[in-house]
């Protein structure tokens, strides 16, 4: 390499003071006392947090005809979806939604960072709640962080405790709420109050104690060392995505100055360094200090920064949702919302949308009717009376509508076939029944070895039609 | 192979194990924290690429507690569990104990639900739709791998499902066979009988008995050899179901149909085994599998 050996030597500048000394690379976890703060992105943020807990607590409560509409039932394999009555064979629907809702994380990811970290994400929500309740049963940061420093005080104590005891309680609720999804809801109370389903109660501990753990004390933690999507997310990122600047170009010299001087004369920027941006961060940042990994892109620093500048009468937006490029190269917010539209968010948009319109249209034309058709394995085939020639077929039939079916069955792909017994199947709602088939050929009219034959099965009803590839196998 | 000689794989094995756990442990430990010179700057010294430096950005502490957890988890689970080469551990767990624990649990859970069957009789029991479902799945898992799925069996596996029964169709009968099994045998006749012309005439003779297609010439011919076969079958060849003799004078035809296969029966003889299955089910089970098999043929308003 010899464009390497003509490189000029640099010298790495070390101190000559500089002395060796142990570092350590872990640390004692510094508590964060996030400053309440209100403004437009505290709105929104309060806006999410109503949104997705209506929808979580809310759901399981909502009936559809006799039963609850949204029901994970494990114990019995069936999955109740509004009308839908799904089956573990129709798992591919989950994949689907899971592959759509990483899509549209990526998508939100490009056009806007992290909103999802900052508004939608159960970390960052429940959190929110518990911060709530932390500020109005201890006060507010500065309050919060001289309760911790006192000694246990009468006041100390009751505080503590009333704040315990509304975390558990909504732990608990959550917990609860949450079982409700895969057991019904509505017997549940009252069977976790007579002490009944030991798993039941586990996973309601289990799950209240997990919100409990994340949303009272571990909070940015679990954003900061264990979310994987907090460290890839970036990926997604370019310098037209909106992430949460400080501008720098507009701030810098910043200082504590007096309102009324003339502060540009003094080299100074916007900037007056109070410290509120940090105060405020959930994750206990400085955005001043550019983008980082550990921002959740929830803009209190904006809501912060703004009643400062309000305050100051300075023009609002020096920390602002914006683009790297807006900033760097000063275009107005027009252009940036025509940047919106670049090759990146349109891929991902037209691969959402299609997979979505895939789901939908796959989920519209649904037959409520599933077969499985498993041949016999053990006899390959025997004569029957009247030169027949016989192959034994067992159909698992699945009923995927909550009403009683009885079910035709024909097969057709030889000639002469026929089904001697089990035209006719009937199945109870939403339940699976498995029926022996035979299935004759005459004698002779077909050759030695392996013949494909389709099983039809449709419901009287007309609620359910399916064919069923297998095979006719013909001895020697 | 060498486990039945000496002890060596597994000293080997618990060896790694352990020498991977300490290992984990210093690595923790050394890799915890660094002597570096730096200025204060809060890099770990770590240079690269001429003047790039890693700054350090330290994992909060109770991190590496887990990692002391999971270590200290692992020797505990080593010692209570088998692991460590060839030590059972100290809670003496095993599959194999596990399994017959989980067997134990559910014979115990379902013997209140097959007491109400075993105190009905076989012909209430197959009216029971509880009992018939429960008797189709052990059909299914226990029987249906010979007798089919629909139970009308194949070439030497009898059809359940017909009035015809080698060792009798009673509900004790069934209850027999399946608890202890059944073994027949068909000696080879052809030394008894004679040459092989006489073996089909012979042959033809038992066509004619159930009035299928044959030779009436030969059938003749090869009446007065049918004692050799009258022991068994009985003088007018109806069989006897305490020795498990088929009945030769119907339309079924376990081992095949026609001179040919005929001739190779009475040639070679025939063994055939329905297996006990007294050690794979409960008198309980087959107590409802029985009232199952003797319900296939004894369905209210079937002809049989």
């Amino acid at each position: 390499m010899s464009s390497e050996q003509k490189k000029p030597q640099k010298t790495i500048p070390i101190k000559a003071e500089s002395q060796e000394k142990t570092v350590s690379f872990f640390e004692a976890h510094k508590k964060i006392y996030p400053r309440s703060i209100s403004g437009k992105f505290m709105n929104w943020r309060w806006a999410m947090v109503w949104l997705t807990q209506l929808f979580f607590y809310g759901l399981p409560w909502l009936e559809w005809g006799q039963r609850q509409m949204v029901l994970f039932d494990l114990g019995a394999r069936r999955f109740y979806l509004f009308g839908y009555v799904l089956y573990p064979q129709d798992f591919i629907y989950l994949t689907g939604l899971l592959i759509i809702s990483a899509l549209a994380l990526f998508l939100f990811t490009a056009v806007a960072g992290r909103l999802w970290c900052g508004f939608a994400c159960p970390q960052t929500v429940y959190s929110e709640i518990f911060m709530w309740i932390e500020h109005k049963v201890e006060g507010d940061r500065s309050a919060r962080i001289r309760l911790d420093q006192s000694g246990w005080t009468l006041e100390k104590v009751w505080r503590k405790t009333l704040k315990q005891f509304l975390w558990i309680a909504i732990a608990l609720w959550t917990g609860f709420t949450f079982v409700g999804y895969f057991v019904p809801i509505r017997e549940l109370g009252g069977e976790l109050l007579a002490l009944e389903g030991g798993w039941q109660i586990f996973w309601v501990l289990f799950y209240g104690f997990a919100t409990y753990g994340n949303a009272g004390y571990m909070r940015e933690q679990v954003c900061k060392y264990m979310c994987p999507y907090a460290r890839f997310q970036s990926a997604m990122f370019d310098k037209d995505t909106l992430v949460v600047s400080y501008d720098a170009l507009r701030g810098e010299n910043r200082g504590p100055r007096k309102k009324e001087v003339d502060y540009k004369a003094q080299g100074l920027g916007d900037c007056i360094d109070c410290k509120l941006c940090v105060q405020v961060c959930p994750v206990g940042i400085d955005i001043r200090d550019g983008l980082q990994y550990e921002c959740i892109g929830c803009g209190l620093c904006i809501d912060a920064c703004n009643n400062v500048m309000d305050n100051m009468h300075y023009p609002r937006g020096l920390i602002r949702l914006t683009t790297q490029n807006a900033v760097s190269k000063g275009w107005p917010g027009s252009q940036i919302w025509r940047r919106i539209a670049r090759p990146r968010v349109l891929i991902y948009a037209a691969i959402l949308l299609g997979l979505s319109a895939a789901m939908v249209f796959s989920m519209a034309v649904r037959e409520p009717l599933k077969v499985d058709v498993i041949r016999d394995r053990a006899s390959l085939a025997r004569i029957a009376a009247g030169g027949k020639l016989e192959n034994v077929y067992r159909l698992q039939v699945m009923n995927a509508t909550e009403e009683a079916q009885t079910y035709t069955v024909t097969v057709d792909g030889l000639e002469g076939i026929e089904l001697v017994e089990g035209r006719e199947v009937a199945v109870d709602s939403a339940q699976t029944r498995g029926v022996a088939v035979r299935v004759q050929i005459p004698y002779g009219t077909a050759d030695s070895g392996s013949h494909p034959i389709e099983f039809e099965i449709s419901a009287q009803s007309g609620k359910g039609h399916v064919r069923e590839k297998s095979v006719f196998l013909v001895p020697r | 192979m060498s486990d039945f000689v000496n002890n060596f794989w597994s000293v080997y094995v618990a060896g790694i194990t352990i020498v991977g756990i300490v290992a984990c442990l210093v690595l923790l430990i050394i890799t915890a924290r660094k002597k570096v010179v730096s200025d204060g700057d809060n890099t770990t010294g770590h240079v690269w690429d001429e003047d790039l430096r890693e700054l350090n950005n330290p994992m909060p502490r109770w991190w590496i507690w887990m990692f002391v957890i999971t270590i200290v988890f692992s020797l505990l689970y080593l010692l209570a569990y088998p692991g460590l080469g060839a030590y059972a551990g100290k809670m003496q767990w095993s599959q194999v104990g596990a399994y017959e624990a989980e067997v134990e649990k559910a014979k115990a859970e379902l013997e209140p639900m097959y007491a109400r069957f075993t105190a009905m009789s076989t012909e209430d029991v197959a009216k029971d739709g509880q009992a018939m479902a429960i008797g189709e799945r052990l059909f299914m898992n226990n029987c249906a791998q010979c007798h089919g799925s629909d139970a009308r069996g194949g070439k030497s596996f009898p059809n359940l499902t017909d009035a015809d029964w080698l060792h009798g169709g009673a509900p004790e009968n069934i209850k027999q066979t399946i608890t202890q099994g059944r073994m027949s045998m068909m000696p080879p006749q052809a030394e008894v009988v004679g040459t092989a012309e006489d073996v089909r005439n012979l042959a033809h003779y038992v066509l004619s008995l159930s009035n299928s297609p044959h030779d009436s010439l030969k059938a003749s011919l090869g009446k007065s050899k049918f004692t050799a076969c009258a022991a068994c079958h009985g003088m007018d060849g109806k069989g006897n179901t305490l020795l498990g003799a088929p009945n030769l004078t119907d339309d079924i035809w376990l081992h095949g149909w026609g001179e040919k296969a005929i001739v190779d029966i009475i040639t070679n003889g025939k063994m055939n085994e329905m297996p006990a299955q007294d050690k794979k089910l409960t008198p309980a089970q087959i107590d409802v599998l029985t009232a199952y098999v003797w319900g296939l043929s004894n369905k209210p308003g079937t002809a049989n």
